[in-house]
């Protein structure tokens, strides 16, 4: 316990002050105004870090208080409705699964394909390939409800006309979070060490097959987390599903057709957009249903950031081991 | 078109076929890259679309509307006959729940992120840190649950209790709870961009301020902080972009009333809550209405945008000066 803050130096150069300060300790080191200073800023660190935490927990009890009376296997087996007493939650949960196969079936690809052209072919000094990589990380920070304008105006009307159907929202859905798979999987590609390309090249692989049979495989896990984390992200969004779903109450799951293209030709609705009409209603039977429906949502997500989170650490490990 | 064996081996058959640079164009190699190139546009593509389905309807929309009242009018009455577009209240709406959740998110974020990054033990840290990532995870209709059950109730509650308070908070919609629920989702966001920013200064700096001696404190206010400045304020900003882009929270929560006022304890009404109340599936294209959505939206994207691009700069520096 030796320096002495406050008293030191107005100047800017945080060197300078701290040459300042370090000299007042020496002349009157006054420990006991020093540790209660050094007190009051470690409790304030504990409180910022304890109140989300705190937060966290008090949204998890607050739900499962609520919610409690309603949690039971009616909840999954009962359709949604505008009567509280017979209201379930079915079809938006089978809608809500239709609608992230969609999103995990388009964004993978794209995103996987995107990543390795960043960061295993394109030259990074070209003014287009600059331009992609800083579009890329605007686009992750553009609201969601941004997404939703885009999914009205181009998929389900104007030149996509496909309507409010589970297509249309995967499609809206999987945009809104390509920029975040692009760039988790862009930190996969290039967590791969450079020995291991150069081995393959070395012994005649093309650059396709050093990827293909190299660097993919090496990255999977890390593209697995951030694909994981994605559609955690995109099972809870509400604001674009508002635009782009729409109908209040659908009664009915995606219709698994040939003529529906399996279901995604269908309308559809989500357990977020459920939850969200329960809360807009005023009787406090929808708000028990909205508090059930939040916790089989928590419960949803809380499983897939576990998965992801185990995968990130085995990874890591891996890794460290190599 | 040649597409490569997809099992090829990796010594070539024999010693005559061994040649040093490229013995024929391989097309299917081509071909690969540049599919691989389409995906990395379709971002781009992206972009564009957005831009033009909004600058559509927002062109048709300054036909009708003079840009003026739009910008300048203050009463915002979309919808009602006669209506009215001034869109001052809402964007004043939008900034005044913004900046209320800043006012939380910025002490409390940085205060945790001076935490993991100066003082947490790596035991605490591997604890915590996925916690504020399940945090930053959680959807906002669950946050905006949170809001009508618990934080409306409990402004209500604080302001009974503490009757020296000024005025009395609205019970079932108010800007207040609204940014403070809002700070509480961006708080992981501001967290972990200045933690990142705060992990990439030198240890050297560190040890010289300790070695002169300087406490734990000063360090990390004095050292640390301004080090990571440019990094901390990426984290603010893109917090701020985060928070004005925020939709189901302040629907819920903030309300939709085009409330002109500064009392944090009225309901007010954000572009957002505008766009996703009025732009449900049943609006008729070409509509007064359905245009007014675009000009908001367009509103909406160029202010984030702009603040998008200054927090990838900022962050961009702060890569620069460590790495």
């Amino acid at each position: 316990m030796t320096g002495r803050s406050g008293r030191a130096g107005r100047s800017r150069d945080p060197r300078e002050e701290i040459v300042a300060s370090a000299g007042l300790a020496v002349e009157r080191g006054s420990v006991g105004a020093d540790r209660a200073k050094q007190l009051v800023f470690k409790a304030f660190l504990l409180f910022s870090v304890g109140i989300g935490i705190a937060m966290l927990i008090t949204l998890i009890v607050t739900a499962f208080i609520d919610g409690l009376p309603r949690l039971g296997i009616d909840l999954f087996t009962e359709m949604p409705s505008s009567t509280p007493g017979d209201a379930g939650l079915q079809s938006a949960i089978v809608g809500s699964i239709f609608l992230m196969v969609g999103v995990a079936a388009i964004t993978l690809p794209l995103a996987v394909g995107a990543a390795i052209y960043l960061e295993e072919y394109a030259d990074s000094e070209r003014w287009w390939n600059k331009l992609v990589e800083i579009n890329i990380q605007n686009l992750a920070a553009v609201p969601s409800i941004v997404y939703g304008i885009l999914g009205l105006a181009f998929i389900v009307r104007g030149p996509l006309s496909l309507g409010p159907v589970v297509l249309a929202g995967s499609l809206t859905l999987a945009l809104l979070v390509l920029p975040t798979v692009i760039l988790a999987s862009r930190e996969a590609v290039r967590a791969v060490p450079d020995s291991i390309r150069q081995g393959a090249m070395a012994l005649g692989a093309t650059r396709w097959q050093t990827v293909r049979h190299q660097v993919l495989p090496a990255a999977v896990p890390g593209i697995a987390t951030g694909m994981i984390l994605a559609l955690s992200r995109a099972i809870g969004e509400t604001a674009p599903l508002l635009l782009v779903g729409g109908v209040t109450f659908i009664t009915f799951n995606p219709d698994v057709d040939v003529s529906t293209w399996f279901g995604f030709e269908s309308p559809f609705t989500a357990l977020p957009l459920t939850i969200f009409n329960y809360l807009s209603r005023p009787q406090e039977e929808f708000r028990v249903l909205a508090a059930a429906g939040v916790i089989v949502l928590l419960i949803v997500l809380l499983a897939m950031n576990s998965i992801a989170i185990y995968i990130r650490n085995r990874y890591r490990k891996r890794l460290e081991q190599n | 078109v040649t597409v490569p064996p997809p099992q090829a081996t990796a010594i070539p058959g024999s010693a005559a076929e061994r040649r040093l640079g490229i013995a024929r164009p391989r097309w299917g190699e081509r071909l690969i890259e540049a599919g691989l190139w389409l995906c990395a546009t379709v971002s781009i593509l992206v972009t564009v679309g957005i831009v033009f389905s909004l600058a559509g309807p927002t062109i048709e929309f300054f036909g009708e509307i003079p840009a003026s009242d739009f910008f300048f009018g203050t009463e915002w009455a979309p919808t009602f006959s006669p209506a009215s577009f001034g869109v001052i209240p809402i964007v004043l709406g939008t900034l005044a729940v913004t900046v209320w959740a800043m006012l939380f998110a910025i002490p409390l974020g940085l205060g945790a992120a001076i935490w993991l990054s100066e003082y947490a033990r790596p035991k605490h840290r591997r604890v915590v840190k996925p916690v504020l990532e399940v945090l930053e995870g959680i959807p906002t209709v669950a946050y905006g649950f949170f809001g009508i059950v618990f934080v409306l109730p409990l402004l209500v509650d604080i302001w009974n209790l503490l009757p020296f308070l000024p005025g009395a908070p609205n019970p079932v919609a108010n800007v207040l709870a609204g940014g403070l629920i809002l700070g509480i989702m961006i708080i992981p966001t501001v967290a972990s961009i200045s933690e990142d920013a705060m992990s990439a200064v030198p240890r050297g700096l560190r040890e010289a301020a300790y070695g002169l001696g300087a406490n734990k404190l000063q360090v990390s206010t004095r050292v640390v902080v301004p080090a990571a400045l440019s990094g901390i304020t990426a984290s603010f900003v893109l917090g701020f972009s985060r928070a004005i882009g925020e939709t189901i929270v302040v629907l819920l929560v903030v309300g939709l009333i085009p409330n002109l006022t500064i009392d944090p304890l009225e309901p007010m009404q954000t572009m957002t809550a505008f766009i996703a109340s009025t732009g449900t599936g049943d609006i008729a294209t070409g509509s007064i209405t359905y245009k007014t959505i675009f000009a908001v939206g367009s509103l909406l994207f160029a202010v984030t945008f702009v603040v998008n691009m200054i927090s990838i700069r900022l962050v961009r520096k702060y890569r620069q000066v460590y790495d």
